[in-house]
């Protein structure tokens, strides 16, 4: 009898642990747009959360609303998602860093008081569902594949595998780009504006295309999280979830995208894996500690370690 | 057909004209354009209507205002865009809270007690990680990050000790005043009161009393002002003594007039009292009342137009917009930028 409840345990803790993993899979993917408009441009977003819920919020309403293939759906979204970077960063992109700052997270709480109060659209706090039909068919077929090799029991191990991978192959493509003669002049924008400028480079177009490029990789953090969930609501796009992501991009060290997921995993293995430490504490108390530790974490590194567990020193800088 | 050409040579429109005056005189452009808004309220809804949304803008513009006063002291002096000053704020409330209800003392007891403790908090946290971080000359996004964190502590520290319940300071919340057919809550007209009184008061000691000049000279040039033979740790202390305090009382009036707080109020407040100090222009003491006013203002009409709940967003567009046409603020002074 005891043998079997172990067995149960191990069994509801594997399923746990892929819930973990979605978790950083989609935060890494999130976080990856910061590290390409902080980290190698020195814009300072901190509307990250907006974009992603503008990503998530035009797949799920193209395909609930208008009647899109959730295949369609996505690259059509991820678009809406590029089109709001590039209105928002038009009229601030010219203001200096911390205002820069101050106008994307009000934009993205404008979206997200529009996502609660929009009701007859979004559906407010009610939440919006039925988007994910086409995902779970998906999802389906890639567990009977699974099953074959003996890993059918879990439900959510589609979820994982799809969102792991993706999270590869853009940390792969963003380091490729990186090296392009692209890659070089975004940094020479972080590094000194006039200098870029002087060489001829237009480094207003440069910062545009990198704020659009982030808000798409936002966008598919966005579709990662509204699967995982299967309903969206507008608390989930929190300025939080762009200061944790800030938190991830600072633990794996600035201008670093292999960091970045290893940041977010390792963030998320000890935010969750404290969850079986038993404390004499009601929920609400374990959920503040957690929340302390992420805040002290961020001040540790700040004042210790600024460049994170796999920055370089000299990349921490900001034109400002 | 000659006569109009003769016009256009003889120099700028007067489209020209109006524009380059309205950049020269951004105060009187913003309350021209308010006065605007208002006669077209008026036309289109009734005088009643938004006379009594102007009152509850007043009200919503003294917190903002009085929030917003700190947040721009440390940022003109100390350069320090303080992600964690919504949570003083709630500091402040708790504060208050844990002396009225807990230890049963009155309630102006309460926020001299506020004040005092959220000053001590600011004032430690100058000592422990702002003064060294200067000392290692720490970039924006350092700081800014570490207030973050700091935010995070605090506010999940109070979480951690109160919980997440609504709590309340016992006051008369009920009691109205009324005028000429208009309503304003009692406590409401007690915070508007004395938030515009103490920020008149911060305003003069700024402008008249010799650490006023000294937190002046600072924000101008912080190295040259120590050069100057300034005492900038003395100054700087001063500034966070201000700053915490007024917080805490910002915090205290704002949970009483709002009836109920819990953790989250001071950081759900947080964009607004940016968006105040950046309407205003960053790092000026009158710019934050003026600019906490006018976000007040510019929220309460829109409810005449637009349903309550999107006046946050409301007040958002405005900032956006403000920023678009002229980036320094309505009183900042280009060379801040």
């Amino acid at each position: 009898v005891i043998e079997h409840a172990v067995a149960l345990d191990f069994l509801s803790q594997t399923g746990f642990w892929i819930g973990v993993g979605i978790i950083a899979g989609y935060y890494a993917i999130f976080t990856l747009g910061l590290q390409l408009n902080v980290g190698y441009t020195g814009l300072l977003n901190f509307g990250q959360a907006g974009f992603m819920a503008v990503g998530a919020y035009a797949m799920g309403l193209l395909v609930v609303k208008s009647g899109f293939s959730f295949w369609l759906a996505l690259p059509v979204a991820t678009l809406i998602a590029m089109a709001f970077g590039v209105l928002i960063g038009l009229p601030s992109l010219r203001l200096r860093a911390d205002y820069f700052a101050i106008v994307t997270i009000s934009f993205a709480e404008i979206i997200r008081v529009a996502t609660t109060n929009a009701i007859s659209i979004t559906g407010g706090s009610n939440g919006l569902s039925g988007y994910e039909t086409t995902w779970d068919d998906t999802s389906d077929s890639i567990q009977d594949s699974l099953a074959t090799i003996g890993w059918g029991d879990e439900p959510a191990l589609p979820l994982l595998l799809v969102t792991a991978v993706t999270a590869v192959i853009l940390i792969v493509l963003l380091s490729l780009a990186q090296r392009t003669p692209w890659g070089r002049v975004l940094r020479a924008v972080r590094e000194d504006e006039d200098a870029a400028r002087a060489l001829g480079k237009n480094v207003f177009s440069y910062k545009l295309q990198s704020l659009a490029l982030g808000a798409a990789l936002a966008a598919i953090a966005g579709y990662f999280i509204a699967l995982d969930l299967a309903t969206l609501f507008p608390d989930t796009f929190e300025p939080i979830f762009t200061f944790i992501g800030f938190g991830v991009l600072i633990l794996g060290g600035l201008a670093n995208y292999p960091g970045v997921a290893a940041g977010s995993v390792i963030l998320w293995a000890i935010l969750e894996g404290t969850r079986f430490i038993e404390l004499p504490l009601v929920e609400e108390k374990v959920e503040a500690l957690r929340f302390m530790f992420v805040g002290v974490l961020i001040i540790l590194l700040m004042v210790f370690r600024p460049q994170g567990m796999f920055g370089k020193r000299q990349e921490m800088v900001l034109s400002e | 057909l000659e006569a109009g050409v003769a016009t256009q040579v003889r120099g700028p429109s007067a489209l020209d004209q109006a524009l380059d005056w309205a950049r020269r005189n951004p105060a009187q452009t913003a309350v021209g354009i308010l006065a605007l808004i208002v006669l077209a309220l008026i036309v289109r809804y009734s005088l009643h209507d938004v006379a009594q949304a102007s009152i509850n803008g007043l009200v919503s513009g003294s917190y903002y205002a009085l929030g917003a006063v700190g947040l721009t002291l440390v940022y003109g002096i100390l350069k320090l865009t303080n992600f964690a000053h919504g949570d003083f704020l709630t500091f402040g409330a708790y504060m208050a809270f844990l002396a009225t209800a807990t230890w049963g003392l009155p309630l102006v007891a309460g926020i001299l007690f506020a004040v005092a403790t959220t000053a001590a908090l600011g004032v430690g946290f100058e000592k422990v990680l702002w003064r060294p971080m200067r000392r290692r000359k720490a970039g924006l996004l350092q700081l800014l990050l570490i207030s973050i964190g700091l935010a995070f502590v605090i506010r999940n520290g109070i979480q951690l000790y109160w919980g997440t319940s609504q709590r309340k300071i016992e006051a008369n919340t009920g009691a109205t005043v009324e005028f000429l057919d208009l309503r304003i809550g009692r406590i409401a007209l007690f915070v508007m009161i004395a938030g515009i009184v103490v920020l008149l008061l911060v305003a003069l000691m700024l402008r008249r009393s010799s650490l006023g000049r000294q937190m002046r000279a600072l924000a101008d040039n912080f190295d040259l002002a120590e050069t100057a033979g300034i005492d900038t740790d003395r100054v700087v202390t001063a500034t966070w003594i201000f700053a915490g305090g007024l917080a805490g009382l910002a915090g205290v009036l704002y949970a009483t007039a709002l009836g109920a707080f819990n953790p989250n109020t001071g950081f759900q407040l947080l964009l607004s009292l940016f968006a105040a100090v950046i309407l205003g222009g960053i790092g000026n003491a009158y710019g934050a009342l003026a600019g906490g006013i006018v976000l007040g203002l510019v929220q309460e009409w829109s409810t005449l137009v637009v349903a309550g709940q999107w006046k946050v967003a409301v007040g958002f567009g405005v900032l956006i917009l403000v920023l678009i046409v002229r980036p320094q603020g309505i009183f900042g002074r280009e060379r801040t930028l």
